[in-house]
């Protein structure tokens, strides 16, 4: 500080001051220069140079030199050149040779030497006064602004009551130098010689005074700018030199000074490209929102977050804003800010926080799982049991602590049988640990410890080992076999009963089978005498037809008079022969039928044909009884009868049965055949109604069965094998059709015979 | 061919002699030759030595079956234009099934009275003259027992 402001009057002293110094005698004798040397400028004394010659005589000389002094110091603004120039004019027209000014520039607590005349440079080199040296008598005058003279030293008494000077033991006066009254002294005029000063003195002081203080002044200003230009800039070098933007706002959020981070987030120029412009017009709304709503709410630092773009690349950046409002009563409140980029931060920040949450969570998760494996661990109703490779009990489940830890309230043998349970256990552990295997499975005859009844157990145990194969632990699952012993033992009997249930059944199923086999051989037995029975009949009306048929033939032949003709009343008695012959065949016939219809083997052979024809030949085939019996037999058939499909021979047969039934129990009266067509059914009703004895309702069914007639006294009136019907009604089935009757006892009859238009077959 | 009498001759052949006695009178009476044979060996026999105008074949036979014996004359070409009509007393179905396969030409079920089987043979033997060349037309001759 004290360079910069004492250079410029540097220069032009130091030049002067190299050129050799006019010798100072101070009392007849050469005086060596001050040994102390502060290595200040101000060294060496201006070469003097007498201006006026001679010394001041009347008024008219006095006043000249007080102008030319006056004008010396108009033409000059340099401190050393104006305090030269006076003390040459001091010496020159007061007759003061010998004199040093020194002058505390403002703002120092040093007196410099700003000019000297008559004295040696080499001694007035060094030569500066502290005023914090309150000791010093030169202070002293400089504070209380007293002209002090210090009479020449003679003794080191003296020297040591009087200050260091350049007059060294010479005698010399001390004038301060000020302008008002009231204001401190700037500097120090030292005026060499014992006598008296001269009288012109007070004046020459007052102008010299207030010219230096002109000078102090306008240097000390010009100093101060400049002294605060070098300071802004450094000030700008050092927060330009901060990589975290900084900004000074007013209250309003204008931007008053920014550093040159800063200017790359808030200025842009017209050259810029638009989103960059974009960007930081963005920018500065935000921060100027931030600062006056903060401006607003609070005074003092505060911290906050503020979100900007990045104008270069447009990126987000995070910054913590940091402001300060300060107080200037001169140039009114400003806020300064600081912008710490926080974006790396606070991404690691969020890194970190992220790890922290996983790290929560996995935290979490394991507990959940150990929590979960705790409960399926104790879930679990056969103990189970850690061991770690010691062989302690490292965990076990509820179950397991039953067995294995002794109740609060136990028992002396309770205790005992849990002991003997840790025993037992221990003793298979101890067995697992020794042993390679990877598993082992074991019975332990544990005892339970409710009650002391055996528990036999199947203990299963397995090693976990670690990575490298270590034994890290051996889980051992015991379960309780008296179950299962309980259980073999009931399957056990089951299995007896079921075997001895087995054996029952098969002898039983044996006898079935033989009965089944018996059973089977007599249907086979059956069936091979039906077959008999039916061969047997077959052969049987054979073996009848044959000797009948030369019976019939001959009489037959007798009665045609082949062998000569036959009186009336052999004629007569063939006639009965005959009759009782075919009277056979009828009966040989209608057992045959019956065996082939028993038998199955009565085939049908369907056709279409007329049903007036058939009745017709049916009532043909019958005339001759008809007209013995002298009955009247109608016919009544609906017309557009349709054609039947049927067993033509059958349907015949059942009708010429029904129709000579209804000729042998009908003693007068009618009997009427009758054909209707049923179109809704698509059946005909075949009916022979008669008016002859009628059957009693009691006895309708019974007709129909087989070698039934009504009456069957030996004494019957009426013939017939009484198997008429029980063909017929068979037949019918056969057909697909139905016989019914209906009758009255004493009033007649009516069979009827219902068969479908189209038989199946 | 040998020279034909008026009287168509008839070959009878039946194994129970009461009936062949009695249709070989009636036949006679009717006006037919009749050459009798009690098996199916002895119609084969005759069959060739007399050409019968037709053959009255009753199935059931000793030695040689009535079936075996239509067979054979069927087979011969000699015989085989010659009518035969079955004739038996068994009545259960399928006789008359075989017998046709067995070539007969009509079928009669004992007991047959004489007079019956005379209006059967003339019947077969109408048709037979009528269509002496095609020896089809057969199905309709099966003779309706009365029973």
């Amino acid at each position: 500080m004290r360079k910069s402001l004492l250079k410029t009057p540097h220069s032009g002293l130091s030049s002067r001051l190299l050129s050799p110094p006019a010798a100072l005698v101070v009392g007849g004798r050469e005086r060596k220069p001050a040994k102390r040397s502060n290595g200040s400028p101000y060294t060496g004394v201006p070469r003097v140079r007498v201006a006026v010659e001679g010394a001041i005589g009347g008024e008219e000389d006095v006043l000249a030199a007080k102008v030319r002094l006056l004008e010396g110091f108009v033409s000059r603004t340099d401190l050393a050149d104006c305090t030269q120039h006076a003390l040459q004019w001091l010496g020159d027209v007061l007759g003061s040779h010998q004199s040093v000014c020194l002058v505390r520039p403002l703002a120092e607590q040093m007196l410099f030497v700003v000019g000297a005349h008559g004295l040696r440079g080499s001694t007035l080199g060094s030569f500066s006064i502290s005023v914090d040296d309150w000791a010093n008598p030169l202070v002293t005058a400089l504070t209380n602004r007293r002209q002090t003279f210090f009479p020449a030293a003679h003794s080191a008494a003296d020297r040591r009551r009087r200050p260091t000077t350049p007059f060294e033991d010479a005698a010399f006066h001390v004038v301060p130098l000020g302008t008002g009254i009231a204001e401190e002294a700037f500097g120090l005029l030292l005026i060499g010689g014992a006598g008296p000063l001269p009288l012109e003195l007070p004046w020459f002081i007052s102008i010299f005074g207030q010219k230096l203080d002109q000078i102090l002044r306008q240097q000390s200003l010009v100093e101060g700018d400049r002294r605060q230009g070098r300071e802004r800039s450094l000030l700008y070098n050092i927060i330009n030199a901060v990589t975290d933007p900084i900004l000074l706002t007013d209250t309003e959020g204008r931007l008053l000074i920014a550093n040159a981070r800063a200017l790359t987030l808030f200025t842009a120029s017209e050259e810029e490209s638009e989103g960059r412009r974009g960007a930081v017009r963005m920018n500065n709304m935000l921060l100027s929102s931030a600062l006056s709503s903060k401006a607003i709410e609070e005074t003092g630092a505060a911290r906050r977050e503020l979100l900007l773009v990045n104008p270069v690349d447009g990126s987000d950046l995070v910054f913590e804003l940091l402001s300060t409002v300060t107080e200037d009563p001169r140039q009114g409140s400003g806020v300064v800010s600081i912008l710490r980029n926080v974006t790396d931060l606070r991404r690691a920040s969020e890194e970190i926080e992220e790890g922290y949450r996983k790290m929560r969570i996995a935290e979490a998760m394991a507990r959940a799982e150990s929590d979960r494996l705790n409960l399926i661990i104790d879930s679990v109703a056969d103990p189970i049991v850690v061991t770690d490779a010691a062989g302690a009990t490292s965990l076990m489940n509820e179950p397991a602590e039953r067995l294995f830890t002794i109740p609060q309230d136990a028992s002396a043998i309770e205790q005992r049988w849990v002991q003997a349970n840790d025993a037992h256990f221990s003793s298979f552990i101890a067995g697992m640990l020794v042993s390679a295997d990877q598993r082992r499975v074991g019975e332990i005859g544990l005892v339970d410890p409710k009650g002391g009844d055996a528990m036999p157990v199947e203990a299963i145990a397995g090693k976990i080992l670690s990575d490298h194969g270590e034994l890290n632990a051996v889980v051992t699952i015991l379960h309780d076999r008296r179950e299962a012993l309980e259980k073999a033992h009931l399957y056990e009997q089951l299995k007896q009963g079921a075997d001895e249930l087995e054996r029952k059944v098969q002898a039983a199923t044996g006898d079935i089978a033989q009965q089944n086999e018996l059973l089977r051989r007599q249907a086979i037995e059956l069936e091979q005498a039906s077959a008999l029975k039916t061969q047997f009949l077959a052969n049987m009306s054979h073996e009848f037809r044959t000797p009948l048929n030369a019976m019939l033939g001959y009489t037959s032949m007798l009665l045609q008079g082949v062998a000569g003709n036959v009186a009336p009343p052999v004629r007569r008695q063939l006639a009965r022969i005959e009759s009782n012959g075919r009277h056979l065949l009828t009966i040989i016939n209608e057992i045959l039928d019956i065996s082939r219809i028993e038998a199955g083997r009565m085939p049908l052979q369907i056709s279409r044909f007329k049903i007036p024809d058939l009745l017709g030949e049916v009532k043909a085939e019958l005339e001759p009884i008809i007209l013995r019996t002298k009955l009247t037999v109608t016919m009544q058939m609906d017309r557009e009868l349709p054609p039947l499909t049927s067993d033509r021979q059958k349907v015949k047969q059942i009708l010429l049965n029904l129709l000579s039934n209804a000729l042998k129990f009908t003693h007068h009266g009618s009997i009427t055949i009758a054909a209707r067509r049923d179109a809704r059914d698509r059946t005909v009703a075949l009916s022979v109604a008669d008016t002859g004895i009628g059957i009693a309702a009691a006895d309708q069914d019974r007709v129909f069965e087989d070698f039934r007639q009504l009456d069957n006294s030996p004494t019957r009136a009426y013939g017939g094998t009484g198997l008429g019907l029980s063909i017929c009604r068979r037949l019918a089935q056969m057909l697909d059709g139905r016989i019914s009757l209906q009758s009255t006892v004493g009033k007649g009859s009516t069979f009827t015979l219902t068969l479908p238009l189209r038989g199946r077959r | 061919m040998t020279p034909k009498s008026a009287r168509p001759c008839v070959l009878l052949v039946d194994d129970y002699p009461d009936a062949r006695e009695m249709y070989s009178e009636y036949l006679q009476f009717s006006g037919f030759d009749v050459v009798e044979a009690a098996n199916g060996i002895e119609a084969l026999q005759s069959a060739l030595d007399r050409t019968p105008d037709i053959i009255l074949m009753d199935l059931s036979l000793p030695v040689m079956d009535g079936w075996e014996a239509t067979r054979r004359l069927k087979a011969d070409e000699r015989t085989a234009s010659i009518p035969v009509v079955a004739l038996t007393g068994h009545a259960l179905a399928g006789i008359s099934e075989g017998a046709k396969r067995a070539g007969c030409d009509a079928f009669v079920t004992k007991p047959c009275l004489p007079e019956d089987l005379v209006k059967e043979i003339r019947k077969v033997l109408d048709e037979n003259s009528t269509s002496t060349p095609k020896k089809g037309r057969r199905s309709g001759t099966y003779a309706k027992t009365s029973s």
